[in-house]
């Protein structure tokens, strides 16, 4: 583990530290995130439960440490379970590979950096099919906590795993998750990263995806001063599938709010299925970004590659910058993307004020309806149906 | 279906050779003509030199040494998806010029013989009488409507003008950018660098130092210009490269057309060609430029070619101004360039219609930039990107809408087309949207040759190549009906031409 740690530091010294120069940066400045003190942010402490009536074992974190008597027996059918201090072998070898291997070809130090600092984290190694979801659930309750956790998943082939990661961190937080998904393995990974206004983040998911296997995570993001959620996804056995979905909900009027999804999709194996889908509402000076990439290997025929990122801007202040790449390099492949941005469609609005729909639910359903690509990611119709209720719960306290 | 296999599988390998060797530049002779050469590599006292072969007034000789100055403080830029070996910019010409351009021809009668059979080959008529020869199907179509006045330009200079007289009635002024900066330095001095400033980028700041020579094109308020305008440009010199300048002015109301063509010939070693446009267009003027752009692309094993590095922008400045730039890029080992539009006049408009087919190891990065800044502003891009054989081909464009550009809206639609599983096709979009009540919609797409369409071609008895033609020609028919006439049947065997040996 020492040695992963050294190596990783060894990587980030040679790369640097981000600045608004690096192609990758150009729209958010990581200022705040390198920021010798932690900027304050209030900790939220009324964040409704989510995920209560389902069955699962939790594993809670308080400002960035495993807080033991908040959470469950970490015992689950199907499912090793450590934390980073008490890192299992396999962890120690798989720990930060493929952290380094998603360096190229583009530098991500922030992930660098958590694995060479992480203070805790969770070893998970799946070996058949989960019995229950796994549950990392974040708590923040200093205003000035920071917090660098790492979470390690191994899935073995055939094995399956939902992942739950919910809440807010710390004030600030650097987030990786590592997941290798073994050939024919399952892994669902639904991440609501809380109601904190003035939290920032920084996470990255590095995932290897083996043949015939399946990986798909799904981000919700609503609030959140500055947010940057990396993804970096590489198929490396043959017809695996692989879904990366998001939804971003940010008004300005709670305070700033900058959303960043930077996903980095890599075929390198034939008959790969990727999807990209990502949306994101903006009000009140608001901004989103998106920056995707499909990026296919000489050799992956027949893959089937896309991409959606969209916007909705509910005023004139918003912006939405956007980056979808294609990087292609086999012939015999279908890829494609698409981005669009814009107001609420006045046609569809005046359609339901014409049947009596007030204008303020007219627009949460077409928001809602706008939303829709990203949340039907989601497999599981128990935990789609939280998502769901978040929305509204969100709709509902910004109208007007 | 394109790669080894199907030779494998029987088809006759002495026939696939044939067609690949066959060398399908058509371009690649040169001229034997005596020229005079400025010394090797670049220095103040070659920009100097330019500078008073062109008879220049002192502000010019300033405005050049600026840009010098800045250009040895600026890197050449690394952020395109282009391979290619380090440019050693000491080690060329920057200056070429026919010792018998030396006494300025007064007419095209005075003018080399050799140089009026270049184009003459080129099939660019530099006679007034003729039409744009070498396409064929133009000659069923009434002269008098098919005229065009060319600049031609050779290497450093610019050998003549036709139809001058003629547009000079309408008010029209066309002429080589160095008479333009002698006979009208009001217009110059207004207008030079005021789209691509000197120290825009590296080779922009480049060419604003030793540009030799270039068009210069000025239509009067609420002209509509009589005839197609064209420049054609002609490399011939070894280890030269060419700096072209061109400045387009549409004056309010105005309307004009505007063709470039431009060809090398077959050498070893790769040439530079970084030219600058600027398109200045004021208050319900319009202005279209063609680009076929077919300089020598290297040969199959990527060996020599032109290194084309070329800024061109159109400045909408007036309200309901009107851009459009159409261009089929066929040529060149390595192509950079991306046709910008500034959409500062409300409503006004921009289009960008792009066919680029890189194959062998031809690489290009090109695409195009949409600044919405007025209010009401509409862009359209569409682009079709083929890559056959080793090629790497990239789209790359910006579309922004700035807070103030309400109402805006913007459609992209970028295809890439592979043609064998050796080459590469990348998009690499930005969009930056400041506004909500803007719409701005990308779609792109990298797919194959549809088996069906070649098996429908095939099972009609047409060859593969020709049937790939077909598909290609198909694939590209959105870009290729935006371009004049004479101009899209070009193109359209141009893609025929530029993928053979691709296929098989």
């Amino acid at each position: 583990m020492q040695a992963a740690r050294a190596s990783a530091a060894a990587r980030l010294a040679d790369m640097g530290l981000p600045g608004r120069r690096d192609e990758y940066w150009r729209w958010t400045n990581p200022a705040p995130l390198l920021a010798e003190a932690v900027p304050e942010a209030e900790a939220f402490r009324v964040d409704t439960p989510i995920f209560s009536d389902l069955p699962k074992v939790r594993l809670v974190f308080t400002d960035g440490v495993y807080d033991a008597a908040a959470s469950d027996d970490p015992k689950l059918a199907g499912v090793e379970v450590a934390r980073l201090a008490d890192a299992p072998e396999w962890a120690a070898g798989f720990y930060g590979s493929l952290e380094a291997s998603g360096q190229s070809p583009v530098r991500r130090p922030f992930a660098a950096l958590n694995t060479a600092r992480a203070s805790d984290g969770v070893m998970l190694r799946v070996t058949g099919k989960a019995a229950r979801p796994l549950h990392i659930s974040y708590r923040q309750s200093s205003n000035t906590s920071e917090a660098i956790l790492h979470h390690c998943v191994m899935l073995e082939d055939g094995a399956e795993l939902t992942l739950l990661e919910t809440g807010t961190a710390a004030a600030r937080a650097n987030l990786v998750l590592e997941v290798e998904v073994g050939a024919g393995a399952r892994f669902h990974h639904i991440r609501p990263q809380g109601r904190s206004y003035g939290h920032r983040l920084v996470s990255a998911i590095f995932a290897r995806v083996g043949a015939g296997a399946l990986f798909k995570s799904f981000t919700l993001s609503m609030n959140g001063r500055l947010t940057r959620n990396e993804a970096m996804i590489e198929i490396v056995g043959d017809n695996a599938v692989a879904h990366i979905a998001g939804a971003a909900l940010g008004d300005g009027a709670d305070g700033e709010f900058h959303h960043d999804d930077t996903v980095f999709v890599t075929h390198g194996a034939e008959g790969g299925e990727s999807r990209q889908v990502f949306k994101k509402v903006l009000r009140h000076g608001a901004t989103g970004i998106f920056q995707g990439k499909i990026l296919v290997r000489p050799g992956a025929q027949k893959t089937d590659g896309y991409q959606i990122s969209q916007a909705l801007m509910l005023d004139d202040l918003c912006q939405f910058l956007a980056k979808p790449e294609l990087e292609i390099y086999a012939d015999d492949v279908k890829c494609s993307h698409g981005s669009t941005t814009g107001a609420i469609d006045e046609t569809a609005l005046f359609y339901l004020r014409s049947r009596g729909v007030p204008r303020e639910e007219a627009v949460a359903l077409l928001v809602l309806s706008f939303l829709a690509d990203a949340i039907d990611e989601i497999d599981d119709a128990a935990i789609a149906a939280e998502i769901l209720a978040r929305l509204q719960e969100w709709l509902a306290r910004h109208r007007g | 279906m394109m790669g080894e296999q199907e030779v494998r599988e029987g088809v006759d390998r002495e026939t696939v050779e044939t067609v690949q060797g066959m060398g399908s530049y058509k371009y690649g002779w040169s001229t034997e003509i005596e020229m005079d050469y400025a010394p090797k590599g670049i220095s103040e006292d070659i920009v100097r030199l330019i500078s008073s072969k062109n008879g220049e007034p002192e502000w010019m000789l300033d405005w050049r040494l600026a840009a010098y100055r800045r250009w040895v403080e600026l890197e050449e830029p690394r952020w395109a998806m282009l391979r290619y070996p380090e440019i050693d910019y000491q080690d060329q010409f920057y200056y070429a010029k026919p010792k018998s351009m030396a006494g300025k021809p007064k007419s095209l009668d005075e003018v080399d013989p050799k140089l009026l059979a270049t184009y003459a080959k080129l099939g660019i008529p530099l006679k007034e009488q003729m039409v744009l020869a070498g396409v064929e199907g133009a000659e069923g179509v009434a002269a008098d409507a098919r005229r065009v006045a060319v600049d031609a330009v050779f290497d450093s200079v610019s050998v003549g003008t036709t139809f001058k007289a003629e547009l000079a009635k309408a008010g029209v002024i066309f002429c080589s950018i160095s008479e333009a900066i002698r006979e009208h330095p009001e217009l110059v001095k207004k207008y030079l660098g005021s789209v691509v400033p000197q120290s825009d980028n590296f080779f922009a700041t480049l060419n604003s130092a030793v540009f030799s020579d270039g068009s210069f094109v000025y239509i009067p308020p609420g002209t509509r210009c009589p005839m197609e305008l064209s420049t054609y440009f002609r490399i011939n010199a070894e280890n030269t490269g060419q700096f072209e300048r061109t400045l387009i002015i549409a004056d309010k109301g105005a309307y004009v057309s505007y063709l470039e063509g431009c060809t090398a010939p077959k050498r070893d070693i790769a040439q530079l060609h970084a030219a600058v446009v600027e398109i200045v267009i004021l208050e319900d003027a319009e202005v279209k430029y063609s680009t076929v752009q077919n300089w020598y692309p290297g040969d199959e094993n990527g060996l020599g070619g032109i290194y084309n590095f070329v800024t061109k922008r159109a400045d909408c400045r007036g309200d309901r101004a009107k851009v459009m730039w159409t261009q089929v890029e066929t040529g060149s080992a390595i192509t950079w360039k991306y046709p910008s539009c500034i959409l500062r006049g409300n409503e006004s408009q921009g289009e960008f219609y792009s066919i680029a087919i890189a194959n062998n190891f031809q690489q290009a990065d090109t695409g195009t930039k949409m600044i919405h800044l007025g209010q009401g502003t509409r862009s359209r891009i569409v682009s079709k990107g083929i890559s056959a054989g080793h090629a790497q081909n990239t789209y790359r464009g910006q579309v922004s809408m700035h807070p103030r550009a309400k109402n805006s809206r913007n459609y992209t639609q970028c295809d890439s087309l592979l043609i064998g599983d050796k080459c590469g096709a990348h998009t690499v979009p930005y969009i930056e949207v400041k506004n909500h009540s803007s719409r701005v919609e990308h779609e792109a797409t990298t797919s194959k040759v549809d088996d069906d369409q070649l098996f429908y071609c095939r099972a009609r008895g047409i060859g593969e190549e020709a049937a790939v033609a077909l598909v290609v020609n198909g694939f590209c028919k959105d870009v290729l009906q935006a371009l004049p006439m004479e101009f899209a049947m070009e193109a359209q065997a141009l893609v025929a031409i530029s993928l053979e040996g691709s296929v098989g």
